[in-house]
């Protein structure tokens, strides 16, 4: 079907690979964008474009998130590719990167052509996916790594298990540098953390919950650095949490190691207080720290330390967590909230807009080399339409994902989707 | 066929002082003209090894023990037909099954073979550094046939006649060796061999099967097999060891195959009369496609495993005379 030319005029273009920040317009034809800019002229555009004003609204590149459970194959009572990628297209997110902790896990050629076929068939979002550093995560042989990445997988990840043995992570990253590929780790040390359930503070001593100390970061992260600087490959920490943690990949950074990092949301808006007595929706993994922790990351997420945000989207249905703290699953849905919490560092005066952006946009698509993540003629329209300043609340029932575990059921935010464009196609619209 | 040999290399020849070395533990340490004379002696053998009657009285009177810590036919009955060409008794023993159970240690073997008057030990063993240790504490010479992933000296003196003989020459010819570097003794000979006489090397390898530093060789390091093979003259292939291919190491068969394992197709990547060489025994459908292993007009296996014998009876040779040299 053949997308005919549009025009989005009036309004604020955001570009943080370019750093233009302009009112202009774009135009976008088949499914591409044509052309965009602040001097754009009207005149020279098509007479029969569909012209969308766009006052008070900004535009930018869609937004890329690194790390999405997608529950299919496996649990699709929690969520299925179709659910996650409605969640995302109400989020502004084009493109996700999917975890491979599915059943089967994503360890086989056939699971990343099944998902491929099935993100396909939705025709949302763009999908793309991890393969596992391990066969079925078990920590122990390496999985195919070229096969994979020639089938699709865009980076390497045992997900939410640590690859705990040290000559396994040691092959796992000199093997996949051969084809120049990221190692991503969950940098937790599994037996610090075996039975812990929440960050171990006087508050987790209070709750008479297990804890997972800091050092559990700390202790994974230094070791998998020295694996790095022996083996000269790419590693990437996910969901960073802890101050020792940033401080770490700081220094390592400024080593010059090929070291890069992320965080969820969860870890610069929430501390451990979020707890409460015993609320399951904010048990997640890692744990939520403390407030000094949470004040790290948003540093590191000011001073660059921190490369990109990811959701960490981790759906769970009512019977994984309406359990006991202990006995409850990890993990909250993070899609449809990514952007405004993400602005709330911007609302706060601790991040620039463009530098907020900058995280979920240009920065994820630079350093797994996934198309989009910045405004170019020629390429795929995968554009979001958003109010960087309307103020509402966020609210459990008005969650496109299947599952609702969200620790934010009623916190008031600043800045909402308007609408998100893949292809050229408008997969999202918000009505108010 | 013993005077046509003769008329290429006289019995008098090398001098002593051309190959000083009482054994031949590895490459490393060679000199180019050490080398030489070796190859240039291998040639006169090629000749006498096809020629209806194969034997020399060289050797008449000595005694070669073939002593393998390790199974390896092929390079057992290599050294073994070397050593009766040239008339000499030449025994095998079979170490791995009888005394190393019942406790001896490698000095006691030493010991006991060195009461017995031996005058060349061929040795192979699982260690790397064993068969120098051995050198040490016996009276004759003794051939490295492999030790560990240290060397294979007499490998790599094979591949370099069969392909001096295929190119007339070794310097300036740029050469792939590609597969399980990490575990193999051949590549470290050949390494140096092949650096030594001024060929160009590359190693084409997944970094897990790669050792530390290696470039320091001064070879040149790849990661994809076309990209290494590029432009190449010659592509030898290593064997990748089964129990290296689950998990730790490579993924599996499938994913090697794919990505390091050389098919024709492949092979268009190298110079268009590019050869291919294999050490032997080949994983077909692991590092080399059988299509192109029994391809005679690409294919080196076969020569090299005639050029082993020659290259073996220019070895006993050499150290022979140096012994009888230093007699006289």
């Amino acid at each position: 079907m053949s997308l005919g030319p549009t025009i989005y005029f009036n309004v604020r273009l955001l570009d943080p690979a370019t750093g233009l920040d302009s009112i202009g317009a774009l135009l976008t034809q088949d499914g591409i964008v044509v052309d965009y800019g602040p001097g754009l002229d009207k005149n020279s555009l098509p007479s029969k474009a569909r012209m969308i004003d766009c006052t008070g609204l900004c535009l930018s590149p869609g937004f890329i998130d690194i790390r999405v459970h997608l529950r299919e194959p496996g649990e699709e009572y929690k969520e299925t590719i179709e659910t996650a990628g409605q969640a995302a297209a109400t989020g502004g997110v084009t493109a996700m990167v999917c975890l491979p902790n599915t059943q089967p896990p994503v360890d086989d050629v056939s699971v990343v052509e099944f998902i491929a076929r099935r993100a396909r068939e939705a025709k949302l979002v763009k999908v793309y996916t991890y393969g596992t550093v391990t066969r079925a995560t078990e920590g122990e042989q390496l999985t195919e790594m070229g096969l994979l990445s020639e089938a699709g997988a865009v980076a390497f990840t045992d997900g939410t298990k640590a690859i705990s043995n040290a000559m396994v992570m040691s092959r796992a990253l000199s093997y996949a540098s051969g084809f120049g590929l990221i190692i991503v780790q969950h940098p937790e040390e599994p037996f610090l953390a075996k039975d812990g359930v929440m960050n171990e503070s006087e508050i987790s001593t209070r709750l008479g919950l297990p804890g997972i100390p800091t050092a559990a970061e700390a202790i994974m992260l230094e070791r998998d650095i020295r694996l790095v600087e022996m083996t000269g490959g790419r590693y990437h920490a996910a969901h960073i949490s802890t101050a020792d943690g940033v401080a770490i990949v700081r220094a390592a950074k400024n080593r010059g190691l090929s070291i890069t990092c992320d965080t969820a949301p969860h870890y610069f808006a929430l501390n451990e207080n979020a707890i409460g007595d015993y609320r399951s929706f904010a048990k997640l993994s890692p744990p939520l720290r403390s407030e000094d922790d949470r004040l790290a990351v948003v540093s590191a997420l000011a001073d660059g330390t921190i490369d990109i945000i990811a959701s960490d989207h981790s759906p769970q249905d009512q019977e994984s967590k309406r359990l006991p703290f202990i006995q409850a699953e990890c993990g909250a849905i993070g899609l449809e909230t990514l952007l405004p919490l993400t602005l709330e560092l911007v609302h706060n005066g601790e991040l620039s807009l463009l530098a907020a952006l900058e995280k979920i946009t240009s920065k994820p698509a630079t350093l797994f080399n996934l198309p989009g993540g910045k405004l170019q003629r020629g390429a795929p329209a995968d554009i979001v339409l958003f109010d960087p300043n309307k103020p509402w609340v966020l609210r459990e029932e008005n969650f496109s994902s299947k599952s609702k575990n969200s620790p934010y059921d009623g916190r008031p935010v600043q800045g909402i989707v308007h609408e998100t464009i893949v292809d050229g196609r408008s997969v999202f619209k918000f009505a108010p | 066929m013993e005077s046509k040999r003769k008329a290429v290399k006289s019995p008098q020849n090398p001098p002593a002082r051309a190959f000083p070395h009482k054994h031949l533990l590895g490459i490393e340490g060679l000199s180019p003209q050490e080398i030489q004379i070796l190859l240039d002696l291998a040639d006169s053998y090629v000749e006498q090894n096809r020629a209806e009657n194969k034997k020399t009285d060289l050797l008449r009177g000595r005694t070669l023990i073939n002593l393998f810590f390790e199974n390896s036919t092929r390079t057992r009955t290599s050294f073994e037909l070397a050593g009766k060409r040239l008339g000499g008794d030449t025994i095998n023993m079979a170490v791995s099954t009888s005394s190393i159970k019942k406790g001896e240690t490698l000095i006691d073997t030493a010991m006991t073979l060195n009461a017995m008057h031996p005058d060349i030990l061929c040795v192979r063993h699982p260690h790397s550094g064993a068969v120098q240790l051995l050198a040490e504490k016996v009276n004759c010479s003794v051939v490295n046939g492999g030790d560990g992933t240290h060397e294979h000296p007499t490998q790599a003196l094979l591949d370099a006649q069969t392909i001096r003989r295929r190119y007339g020459k070794i310097e300036g010819l740029s050469v792939a060796i590609s597969g399980d570097v990490l575990h193999s003794r051949v590549a470290r000979s050949n390494m140096c061999l092949l650096t030594t006489m001024g060929a160009k090397v590359r190693l084409v390898a997944p970094p897990t099967l790669l050792p530390t530093d290696v470039e320091r060789y001064g070879v040149d390091i790849f990661h994809n097999l076309e990209d290494g093979i590029s432009g190449c003259d010659i592509v030898m292939m290593l064997r990748l060891q089964t129990e290296r291919m689950q998990g730790m190491y490579v993924p599996s068969i499938r994913e090697y195959f794919r990505f390091y394992g050389l098919t024709k197709e492949k092979l268009n990547a190298a110079n268009p009369d590019a050869l291919v060489m294999h050490p032997g025994p080949m994983n077909r459908g692991v590092e080399i496609d059988s299509e192109l292993a029994d391809d005679i007009d690409r294919s080196l296996i076969r020569e090299q495993v005639e050029m082993g014998v020659a290259v073996r009876m220019a070895v006993f040779e050499v150290l022979t005379r140096n012994k009888l040299n230093k007699a006289q």
